[in-house]
């Protein structure tokens, strides 16, 4: 099968890999990136174990073709820790057992982050049908609603400690 | 559960991807938003030689209001429609339904038109379009036609757009500033396609309701207008009891699909409730209010 070369940008460093046109993004950064906190569970929408951010997005990774996503940002699970500290979701999610065999939660973590760190104000209602958009089969959901709800206001409280003129 | 092999064309402009088409022919497709395609095409229901994707065609990406009409293009996605996206009464019907279409990743992608062109019996857009009557741009090499979202609509999965024709946009027409539209849909999970819907709209003419539309979908093998309950309807004062009966009219003059888990006769009575509901929540709808 014929290759095209194809350049992208993960979690802001380059990606120089060729792949076929029917590679989706998800398995491309898992086989050609080497990124695989990335998972794929159903391959066709509907478990959101694949989600990733692309130009600030919270996307499905195995409905887009890789080649769809050139010259775009990505981001993927691996940026949320930086310089060995855990990114607030990732705090809250181990705090608040939002998690036991881990395979959903990259996929609810990059669905959330965009909220998290935008500080949204989430009603009950509407964070759990942001949730919804997203499959757990072992945890449960209350857990990680609960994770997410702490997250936003961890992330709030630390936004406004932040001194004016550093911002 | 990975596509068949395929060629990618990224055209940047409307003439260059309707040139694509052509030269494709029969075994081209669009690719849109890619929430259809994508898991049609991983489950080997779609083996296209050919893609030309549209997502690189800034000219496609607008949505505005011309001449009394909402004019949206080909790639304006479906999370577009989160906020009014004009400030009368269709705006906010827009924004009331988006909530239904799966989930918030999906909608990131998915498209207004890309619904229409995959024409789901259960697509919220395609109930849309065929209610309130959308005219749909098709451009093809050769021209341009404007055909009606009704005689788009050609069964389940099925329209009469040609295979070297790109939906470049769909032309919603505005709801006048007195006018009522509602919405209600059924189904058993957040984000599944529904089991049923209905939406309602009319002009309220000193109590009296009048251009009466009554659509349903996920119910027959298209969505579509229903004149059995518009004509219960027309002319009369809004009460529940006659939105009852419009429902039971509705309910008896459609021909429901069946599948492994719903039977005919369960959506003809889903039928009744939808069409009462959505006319219900039509009388509540004010103009100043916005309803989410
Ligand atoms: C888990 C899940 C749940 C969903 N739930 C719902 C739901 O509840 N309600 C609902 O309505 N939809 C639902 N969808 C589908 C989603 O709304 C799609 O976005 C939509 O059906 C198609 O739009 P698209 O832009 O993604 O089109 P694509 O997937 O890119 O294309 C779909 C088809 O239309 C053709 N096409 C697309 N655009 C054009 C064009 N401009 N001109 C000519 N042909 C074109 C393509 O060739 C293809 O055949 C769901 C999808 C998933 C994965
Ligand atoms: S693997 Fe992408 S949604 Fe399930
Ligand atoms: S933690 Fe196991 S599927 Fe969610």
């Amino acid at each position: 099968m014929e290759r095209h070369p194809l350049n992208l940008t993960v979690n802001g460093k380059p990606y120089a890999v060729e792949t076929e046109f029917r590679k989706t993004l998800a398995d491309t950064l898992r086989e050609d990136c080497g990124l695989t906190g990335t998972h794929v569970g159903c391959e066709h929408g509907v478990c959101g174990a694949c989600t990733v951010v692309v130009e600030g997005k919270a996307v499905r990774s195995c409905l887009m073709f890789a080649h769809q996503a050139e010259g775009m940002e990505i981001e993927t699970v691996e940026s949320l820790e930086k310089e060995g500290e855990l990114h607030v979701l990732q705090e809250a999610f181990a705090e608040h057992h939002a998690l036991q065999c881990g395979f959903c939660t990259p996929g609810f973590l990059m669905l959330v982050k965009g909220a998290v760190e935008r500080g949204e104000e989430l009603s009950d209602a509407e964070l759990r049908h942001l949730l919804s958009s997203n499959l757990c089969r072992c945890t449960g959901y209350q857990n990680i609603i609960r994770a997410v709800r702490a997250a936003i206001d961890t992330f709030k409280e630390k936004a406004s400690a932040v001194p004016e003129a550093a911002r | 559960m990975k596509p068949a092999p395929f060629v990618l064309h990224s055209p940047k402009t409307v003439s260059e991807a309707v040139a694509h088409l052509a030269d494709i022919g029969e075994d081209g497709l669009v690719l849109a938003g890619g929430q259809s395609l994508v898991p049609m095409m991983a489950l080997r229901v779609a083996y296209p030689s050919d893609l030309v994707d549209i997502n690189g065609i800034e000219e496609l990406q607008n949505i505005s209001v011309e001449n009394e009409e909402l004019a949206i293009g080909a790639t304006v996605r479906h999370a577009r429609f989160y906020d009014p996206v004009e400030p009368g009464p269709l705006g906010r019907l827009l924004t009331s339904i988006v909530h239904h279409i799966a989930h918030h990743p999906i909608r990131e992608r998915g498209t207004f038109c890309g619904s229409l062109a995959h024409a789901d019996p259960a697509s919220e857009w395609c109930l849309v379009a065929a209610t309130l009557g959308a005219k749909l741009v098709l451009v093809s090499q050769t021209g341009e036609r404007i055909v009606e979202a009704g005689e788009f609509i050609d069964g389940a999965m099925s329209t009469t757009r040609e295979p070297t024709e790109l939906l470049a946009q769909a032309r919603l027409p505005l709801l006048a500033p007195s006018a009522r539209a509602g919405f209600y849909e059924f189904n058993r999970r957040a984000g599944d396609f529904a089991l049923g819907m209905a939406l309602a709209a009319y002009d309220d003419d000193d109590g009296l309701m009048r251009n009466v539309r009554v659509g349903l979908g996920g119910i027959e093998d298209r969505a579509a207008r229903n004149s059995a309950a518009e004509a219960v309807l027309e002319g009369q004062r809004p009460t529940q009891s006659l939105f009852a009966d419009a429902g039971r009219a509705a309910a008896e003059s459609v021909d429901p699909m069946e599948d492994a888990t719903t039977s005919a006769e369960y959506r003809r009575d889903l039928t009744a409730v939808c069409v009462e509901r959505a006319l219900a929540a039509a009388a509540a709808s004010s103009s100043a209010q916005t309803s989410r």
